[in-house]
């Protein structure tokens, strides 16, 4: 595996972490108890996909996952801006998750074409999940269709699908802040 | 009581179970209904205390861990409302006498969580404490909830695990790390002693009369008391009950419980009673649209 | 809309009823059935239907105890005894 793929992988694997973070910040407060249920399971793969893929990273790298995820600085994350934001309405949790999937299943195809069998293995096993994520994203994409506030939410985040993924908004470090906060009251190492 | 209540009585102090379309005394479905729906509130609330240490939990492995115990808990909600709607109360006026205060919800879930010792103590001895009702409660003389209790205590076996890993690494980890640990124990202490309620006489509980409970207050406590003190010795922490030892008769002797501080709590004013609440409302309220809009149009 | 859920836990076995959930339509329901009931891979297999599909019976009348078509029709200790004393080959006590 070449820097290039690795830096693809940690990429997607940022988005993944960030984004499972953001999705089960409605865990215990979705709008319907059936769907916090089903939205947790959600973002639980979304978090699982990130882990597989830091996995692999971390191997070239003689690092562990864990360590990847949560040791680096917050600028040296790689995610798109789309997932940094905290969307505490859910038409806007919806919007991003139906606008993501989408873009996640393109990039996802274009992996598992990979000359790396490995990667190509774990894109495919990742699209195998997502496939199920992109159907509930459909799901709801039918049910709010007609509402305004979820059309507007479509076409205010579609645009921050494409941004630069090497700067941030001030969010991802708020959110940093607090991902890592027991994880550095003590030294590096120390098991969990 | 009519000769038809008296005969219900025998029958399910007999070990009779009842069915939702069964007759069952008025006295009984009301009972039933208001335990039941403190124990679904009671999931419910319990989420919140949890869903802060997602977030910052250390390594990817106990974010996954703790996402899927509190995702569990709301799915225990979901089954407890469910029994409670076809018993005649729907979900949303639950949700609306837990909001405004008018039902309840378990004391150990009034209180803030401070630190990531907190989340091992949680899931390690309040979720033990509440397996020991829970368990009870698979006899319940209510079918359909006797049912769901057989799949929350299924679903409970990996959250006392979880807990139990999370607390043995930290106590095999740095000073900080046991403090966590030692910490919390302390200060959950009094909570838990609370919880399984004041002693009353299992004869003078309606609960256990009509046999929705199987088990009287103080065997539960009596029980948690049994499996857990020794497992809390045997780490080498300490419980903040000098009182606290086994006599020779196999009973448990401790310090009385604070029964004003648990009456305070429960009737909301715990230390974080009423801001935990207040974000069930807001949350509510903010996705009200959503249930029409997904709801209205299946009616 | 209340769904009703039945699980099969491993091939072969029956599907038995596992509890219910609300959904708008089959879509959701699906969804919502697959989440608590299978998220852990307890489940091999779901039925979920509508909870007014379900006709449900809890009333079965015998008011002339049918018994022919039972095994408990069929009490044959005492024939057997006999029998057995007939051919001289009753069996030592305490056998059937």
């Amino acid at each position: 595996m070449n820097e290039q793929e690795q830096q693809l992988l940690l990429a997607i694997a940022d988005d993944e972490l960030i984004l499972g973070w953001r999705d089960s910040e409605w865990t215990g407060i979705a709008p319907l108890l059936e769907e916090d249920v089903a939205f947790s399971s959600i973002a639980q793969n979304e978090i699982g996909h990130a882990r597989a893929l830091y996995e692999l990273v971390a191997r070239e790298r003689e690092t562990t996952a864990d360590e990847l995820a949560f040791d680096r600085a917050p600028d040296e994350y790689r995610c798109a801006r789309i997932v940094e934001l905290r969307l505490p309405d859910w038409e806007k949790t919806i919007a991003r998750h139906y606008l993501y999937e989408e873009a996640d299943a393109a990039r996802l195809g274009q992996l598992k074409d990979s000359d790396d069998a490995e990667i190509a293995g774990l894109a495919a096993k990742i699209d195998r999940e997502e496939a199920y994520h992109r159907m509930h994203a459909q799901m709801w994409f039918d049910r709010l269709r007609d509402e305004q506030r979820f059309t507007a939410a479509l076409e205010e985040l579609r645009p921050l699908l494409d941004s630069a993924r090497d700067t941030h908004s001030p969010e991802l470090a708020e959110l940093w802040e607090e991902m890592t906060m027991v994880r550095r009251s003590q030294p590096a190492g120390t098991r969990w | 009581m009519s000769q038809r209540e008296q005969e219900f009585l025998e029958y399910v102090q007999s070990g009779g179970q009842v069915e939702t379309t069964d007759w069952m005394p008025d006295d009984y479905r009301a009972k039933l209904i208001k335990f039941i729906e403190m124990h679904g509130n009671s999931e419910l609330m319990g989420v919140l205390p949890e869903r802060e240490w997602i977030l910052r939990a250390p390594t990817l492995q106990r974010k996954l861990a703790l996402t899927a115990k509190v995702q569990d808990e709301v799915g225990h909600s979901q089954l407890i409302y469910r029994v409670v709607e076809d018993l005649g109360k729907p979900r949303e006026r639950c949700l609306d006498d837990l909001i405004s205060g008018k039902a309840k919800f378990h004391n150990v879930f009034h209180y803030p969580t401070k630190t990531w010792g907190d989340v091992g103590v949680i899931a390690w001895l309040v979720d033990a404490a509440a397996i020991i009702s829970q368990k009870a409660l698979l006899k319940c003389s209510y079918a359909p909830y006797a049912r769901i209790m057989k799949k929350i205590c299924w679903e409970e076996s990996f959250h006392i695990l979880h807990g139990r890993d999370v607390v043995l690494t930290l106590m095999n980890g740095t000073d900080d790390q046991r403090d966590l640990v030692q910490e919390a124990v302390t200060r959950w202490w009094g909570p838990l002693m609370q919880f399984h309620g004041n002693p009353i006489p299992k004869d003078d509980d309606p609960m256990y009369v009509w046999r929705i409970k199987s088990q009287g207050n103080e065997e539960a406590r009596q029980q948690f008391l049994d499996g857990y003190v020794p497992q809390i010795w045997e780490l080498g922490l300490t419980v903040p009950d000098a009182k606290l030892r086994k006599a020779d008769d196999g009973l448990w002797e401790y310090s009385e419980p604070d029964w004003d501080e648990l009456r305070n709590v429960v009737t909301g004013h715990g230390p974080r009673s009423q801001e935990r609440l207040d974000l069930r409302r807001r949350a509510r309220e903010s996705s009200a649209w959503v249930r029409q809009v997904v709801l209205a149009e299946a009616a | 809309m209340i769904y009703e859920v039945f699980r099969q836990e491993r091939k072969g076995q029956p599907f038995q009823h596992a509890g219910s959930v609300e959904a708008p339509d089959a879509h959701f329901a699906d969804v919502y059935a697959r989440e608590q009931y299978g998220r852990r891979g307890e489940s091999t297999a779901l039925w979920v239907v509508p909870r007014d599909a379900v006709i449900e019976i809890d009333e079965f009348v015998d008011e002339l105890n049918r018994n022919y078509h039972r095994v408990d029709g069929y009490p044959l200790r005492e024939k057997l005894r006999e029998a057995r004393e007939r051919a001289g080959t009753a069996a030592p006590a305490g056998d059937r």
